[in-house]
């Protein structure tokens, strides 16, 4: 863990080599999402509600997702361009490296202009809760800190299966964005307004459900039945990590290198 | 040290068309052929020796220098290096050894040399004070003093290659492999890093796997050299003995007093001829040299004599052509 601070350390120097771009960069990491929530603004001004879901709640929604978002970007970026570390050849460094496969993946890149992004979710967080009369509790809050956490492991582990693919085939990942991106644009309003299918396939499959429309629930007072079960949804999220984990070592053995 | 038997590696290559049809075609059935890039390698290493890799392009030689390091795995064979199989016992295994290759860089590149190399300490987990004497150490022999604090993308390649190989022996390795270590570089470079090889060699015992296209650092650095083809060994053995098996050519330069008449001298056959330099070549097991040399100074009265030896370089292309690689 603290190697994993020290190639923060060194990449945070390296990204304040380019003052410049990692201002404008950070800046336009905040603006994009906030045409997002606004065009939710918008939407909710016409219609009122979704499906017993009000603005503020589904700000709520929209904030968890986005912070989850901002922050594996900033932080599992590594995976996420994965692609060319295989590309060029960086990933064979790696490989001689005595420390774990994962640790030094992470530790290739950070997104510090991230930070752009999780700032604007943060604000809308910070808004959403301000305008909602919820009975907080500790166990509230716990259930909120796990959405997050719950939320970053989810992305991460698509991150982390998306590079995987890369020891087979370099290009051609663009699939996976679908589960990404759009699985972000999904899961910024309640599950329960798509189809039967789509709701399954995002409670079970990719349990993105289990990061903000579930729990809410609870925390807003919608659920129905043991909130025990509801708050505790968020770990579905952190349990998909492993399969992925799993993965990406099956996939190392198939690195095949490039020549040189 | 290092024992390698039966190592076999092939690589399944789509087979590359030309023409946006045959692409299109490609991009719903692709057609593979099988490169067998090791076939049944066999060798093994001693403590202390520095091994010469040497092999056309394509030959193989990254190829077991990635399996050797535990980035490959390969499909069939066995490699163990001071008791690990490179490919299982990954990470305790690179603990104890040093990868620089030449063409791609293990530092950071927008942070001065010393922070890659801080970094690199808390990734081998060095202990401080080894790491302080091992620094101080490479510092003074490779002349770094001056290199520590800029950026490595503003050093020139015979200055990073200095750091690559530096930042490789910090955790002091026990096997050292060098993948093209000299590529690049200018002459004061080459011979700077090539002595500092030796001294690394010599002084801590480190075992050299080095592979290279530059004959002259195989024969400033390594006893013995092994020959990749086509992914096979074809050599493996002294330098010296390389030499004397192929290398049976020599060339006579002789300078005279002025000299109108073109001559000839049996068992030998003229490469260039003026009024007061000629050059022959001579096979040494043809003809002997003194007898030559005997015969010259028969016919012409003598200033200057020189003999050389092949260059390595042409005993190296003769090789490749005789095992048609």
């Amino acid at each position: 863990m603290s190697l994993y601070f020290n190639y923060l350390f060194i990449l945070f120097k390296s990204q304040m080599q380019y003052r410049t771009s990692f201002w404008l960069l950070t800046i336009g990491q905040f603006l994009v999402p906030l045409s997002l929530f606004a065009g939710l603004y918008f939407l909710f001004e016409r219609f009122g509600q979704i499906k017993g879901w009000d603005f503020y709640e589904v700000a709520l929604c929209f904030a968890v997702i986005h912070m989850a978002f901002a922050i594996s970007e900033c932080f599992a970026r590594g995976f996420d361009a994965f692609s060319s570390l295989v590309h060029n050849g960086d990933f064979d460094r790696v490989l001689v490296r005595p420390r774990s496969t994962i640790v030094q993946v992470l530790g290739s890149k950070f997104e510090f202009t991230r930070f752009g992004r999780l700032l604007q979710s943060v604000l809308v967080l910070v808004w959403a809760l301000n305008n909602l009369a919820i009975e907080w509790s500790v166990i509230k809050a716990i259930t909120l800190c796990l959405m997050i956490i719950s939320g970053v492991s989810i992305f991460a582990g698509l991150f982390i299966l998306a590079a995987t693919l890369c020891f087979w085939t370099i290009q051609g990942l663009e699939v996976v964005n679908i589960f990404t991106d759009g699985g972000r644009e999904m899961a910024q309003y309640p599950l329960n307004i798509y189809q039967k299918w789509v709701t399954r396939f995002f409670t079970f499959v990719i349990p993105f459900g289990t990061v903000n429309y579930l729990p809410l629930m609870y925390i807003l007072g919608k659920s129905e039945g043991n909130d025990l079960l509801y708050m505790l949804t968020p770990v579905a999220g952190i349990v998909f990590l492993l399969p992925c984990l799993l993965v990406w070592h099956i996939g190392v053995r198939h690195y095949r290198s490039t020549g040189s | 040290m290092i024992t390698v038997e039966g190592l076999s590696k092939s690589f399944k290559v789509p087979k590359r068309s030309s023409g946006l049809r045959q692409a299109t075609k490609a991009l719903f059935h692709r057609e593979h052929t099988i490169v067998d890039a090791l076939k049944d390698i066999s060798f093994s290493i001693e403590p202390g020796e520095i091994v010469g890799y040497i092999g056309p392009n394509g030959a193989g030689k990254s190829t077991t220098i990635k399996v050797m390091s535990g980035i490959l795995v390969p499909d069939a064979g066995t490699c163990t290096i001071m008791g690990y199989t490179p490919w299982k016992d990954r990470v305790s295994y690179v603990q104890n050894i040093g990868v620089v290759f030449g063409q791609r860089s293990q530092l950071w590149w927008d942070v001065p040399v010393i922070d890659s190399f801080e970094l690199l300490r808390d990734i081998y987990k060095i202990p401080e004070v080894e790491y302080k004497d091992n620094l101080d150490l490479l510092v003074e022999t490779l002349e770094l003093q001056s290199l520590l604090h800029s950026p490595v993308r503003q050093l020139s390649l015979g200055q990073r290659m200095r750091c690559e190989i530096a930042a490789s022996l910090l955790p002091s390795p026990k096997i050292l492999f060098l993948d093209e270590p000299t590529i690049g570089l200018d002459a004061v470079s080459k011979i700077a890093v090539r002595q500092f090889i030796n001294t690394i060699n010599k002084e801590k015992g480190v075992t050299i796997i080095l592979t290279t296209h530059d004959m002259f650092d195989i024969e400033a650095l390594a006893d013995r050299v092994l020959l990749i083809g086509k992914g096979s060994i074809l050599y493996d053995g002294k330098l010296n003995e390389l030499r004397n098996r192929f290398g049976t050519h020599k060339t006579i330069t002789v300078d005279y007093r002025e000299h109108a008449k073109r001559f000839d001298i049996p068992g030998t056959s003229l490469l260039s001829w003026s009024s007061e330099r000629a050059i022959f070549s001579v096979d040494t097991e043809q003809t002997m040299v003194s007898e030559v040399i005997t015969q010259l100074s028969n016919q012409v009265e003598l200033i200057d004599i020189s003999i050389d030896a092949q260059p390595i370089e042409d005993i190296i292309v003769q090789l490749y052509k005789e095992y048609q690689i």
